[in-house]
């Protein structure tokens, strides 16, 4: 019983990661549908901006931490300006590709910027565990879990209370109505980058205790992230965080209790399995238009 | 100029539309006959592989260029062909015998995914077949009693109608190009067939499709089925060039290089497979070159300009450096990635219909003719 609360611990606080990134894209898609493929490797890269401004620059953990943010979403600004905006409203695939390209060339930039090992940031959280009876719980795993949480329920607040927020939904419906309708709509999908740069940054700072960042550490949590996201509802906010935390615990809960191997393709497994019961995900508006 | 007067469906379905085409390819074919006797064997081992990418190119271009059907997990199917391949050949079963077969078993695998994915559309299909092609790539890590697992397993030499074909001979380069051109030629019956037709149907509109009467499903299976078995066939000379097949080599890196192959050749018709392919594979012997030759280059111009010969030096080592970066490839692929979308979104086969466009209507031609026209209301979601 103990093993299972321990794995179920730890499977939230990586699904947690998971369902970071998993905002990421879902941001970005309300927004522009556009999905981006760069997620990943966009928290790779806050990871690194956070380990330059705490590590190797010595700032204060808070200090980086926003430093990083802010950075990255003048990134995610500049990316979405050069890649992104000169390619909307073509189709999907092309989108997809460049920012495929874009991963790719950020992968090796980061390489060869920070080298292939793995780097460590310290953190205020990575020495301390809190004790329950006789539960063992390490605080860099409980404070990805409530950073996530506080992350998700400002993003939602966001999404659907404020002018802005409803502004990137409508523009997301439709672009060229909301461009008539006096929203500013180019802003906006600039804005929305900004913002799902800096919460991959987040992502990416709060991991850096549990996995280290290295430069392939997008990829392959940002592929995890995919099954997250699909799981959730492609275009949910919640769905996000609740698809990233199911994904996070059965990848750990496989880890455990199946035979080797299981623990990779299990999310892909789920994945494939929602996208043939129940496409629209569980928290997803899909509407199928009937011929 | 040249005028072609249509007067029949016949003269519109035309493999050769004209007596030039005669004249092009069969200088084609000529000059890649004789390709074996006139390059270095690095060069022709080059080739084998623009032909195998190629061939892979066709199959993926069936599918995304002509029926509309993203997919990221071709590398599967490619390991699918390579590993049933490798397996047969334990039991001596004959080079034909496990071609086809190995081309058989893809098939009916990519209609066994085709099926699950008439439901997807967009952005979920390409991260099911990503999702695919994950586990496909685990699986063979995993069964060792089929795969040999992560240890991989050796190919041996082709024997064909009792003659050994070395993986670097002539023969079996004049086997991937046979390969590739009877796939290319198929597959341009294929599409003027009243089934190609139904494909591009389907890519450009599944509702006007449906109710022209084609039946969107059953093409869909098929689009899947004839692709994954044309890559399965490459992945059975892949395996023979390489001889010797590991799971690490079918990863998702494969399948967007796959992608790229076909993007930056041109997804409309069957000459960007090939263009794409040959960008690709040649891109490594120019980074080669580029490493080796580069430094000296630019230390030399440095020099011309009245750069000290200690300046020069200089640079020739910091340019040395900066060329053998380890990243430096993933670099120039993303590089060029994002700038074929940006810029050349029809790909190199666009850019030579541009030039020769240009030639004949000089002074006419007008850059609108080829401007892709963007469309910002509709939502791919509620298709």
């Amino acid at each position: 019983m103990l093993d299972f609360v321990q794995q179920l611990v730890s499977g939230v606080a990586l699904g947690c990661v998971y369902g970071l990134i998993a905002l990421g894209f879902v941001l970005v898609y309300k927004a522009t549908e556009v999905v981006n493929f760069a997620q990943g490797d966009l928290m790779m890269l806050g990871g690194f901006f956070a380990f330059t401004f705490i590590g190797m620059m010595g700032l204060n953990y808070w200090v980086g931490f926003a430093g990083a943010v802010a950075a990255m979403a003048l990134f995610g600004m500049l990316a979405e300006r050069v890649v992104v905006r000169p390619i909307l409203g073509y189709p999907q695939f092309s989108i997809i590709m460049a920012t495929i390209g874009l991963g790719y060339f950020l992968r090796s930039i980061a390489g060869m910027i920070w080298g292939t090992d793995d780097l460590k940031i310290e953190t205020p959280f990575s020495q301390g565990v809190l004790r329950i009876g006789s539960l063992v719980l390490a605080y860099d795993k409980l404070s990805v879990i409530a950073a996530t949480m506080i992350l998700c329920t400002l993003l939602y607040l966001f999404f659907n209370k404020t002018t802005l927020g409803t502004a990137m939904r409508a523009s997301s419906e439709n672009m060229l109505a909301a461009y008539y309708m006096g929203i500013p709509v180019k802003r906006v999908v600039s804005i929305v980058w900004a913002i799902s740069a800096a919460v991959a940054t987040a992502a990416g700072v709060l991991l850096a205790p549990i996995t280290f960042i290295h430069s392939n550490v997008g990829l392959v949590l940002g592929l995890k992230a995919f099954p997250a996201a699909v799981l959730g509802g492609f275009g949910s906010i919640p769905g996000a965080v609740v698809g990233g935390v199911l994904i996070g615990v059965i990848e750990s809960m496989a880890g455990f209790y199946l035979a080797e191997g299981w623990k990779d393709v299990a999310p892909y497994i789920v994945l494939l399995a929602v996208l043939l019961l129940k496409p629209e995900g569980l928290f997803g508006l899909h509407v199928r238009k009937k011929v | 100029m040249r005028f072609l007067f249509k007067t029949d469906y016949e003269d519109d379905i035309k493999l050769f539309p004209h007596s030039g085409y005669f004249v092009s390819y069969g200088i084609l074919i000529a000059l890649l006959l004789i390709a074996p006797y006139m390059l270095s064997s690095y060069l022709m081992s080059q080739l084998v592989f623009v032909c195998i990418y190629a061939t892979v190119g066709v199959a993926l271009l069936i599918l995304t260029g002509f029926t509309g059907q993203a997919s990221l997990g071709h590398a599967a199917f490619l390991a699918i062909g390579a590993y049933t391949a490798a397996y047969l050949q334990k039991y001596n079963v004959p080079f034909p015998v496990y071609f086809l077969a190995a081309g058989g078993l893809t098939g009916i695998i990519g209609a066994m995914v085709g099926f699950p994915a008439l439901r997807l559309t967009g952005i979920y299909l390409v991260i099911a077949t990503i999702s695919f092609a994950l586990i496909v790539e685990e699986i063979l890590a995993r069964w060792e009693s089929v795969t040999n697992g992560n240890e991989g397993m050796r190919v041996k030499t082709l024997s064909l109608l009792g003659v050994t074909v070395p993986r670097d001979s002539p023969t079996f380069y004049y086997l991937c190009l046979a390969v590739l051109v009877l796939t290319i030629v198929g597959t341009l019956n294929l599409l003027r067939s009243p089934t190609g037709r139904a494909f591009v149907a389907i890519r450009d509109s599944e509702t006007a499709a449906r109710s022209m009467g084609v039946n969107v499903a059953l093409y869909k299976v098929k689009s899947f089925a004839i692709s994954a078995a044309i890559t399965g066939f490459a992945g059975v000379l892949f395996a023979h060039k390489l001889s010797f097949i590991s799971p690490e080599m079918f990863t998702l890196q494969l399948s967007i290089e796959f992608i790229i192959v076909i993007l930056i050749g041109g997804t409309f018709s069957l000459h960007g497979a090939v263009l794409g392919a040959i960008f690709i594979v040649m891109i490594d012997p120019f980074l080669t070159y580029l490493k080796d030759d580069m430094p000296g280059i630019i230390a030399g111009i440095a020099a011309t300009f009245g750069a000290g010969p200690a300046t020069a030096g200089n640079i020739q080592s910091k340019v040395a450096a900066f060329a053998s970066l380890n990243g430096l490839k993933g670099a120039i692929y993303g590089i060029i990635i994002v700038l074929f979308v940006l810029f050349e979104p029809l790909g190199l086969y666009g850019r030579w219909l541009k030039i020769k466009l240009f030639f004949q209507l000089f002074p006419l031609y007008k850059r609108a003719t080829f401007k892709r026209q963007k469309i910002y209301v509709k939502s791919e979601r509620n298709r």
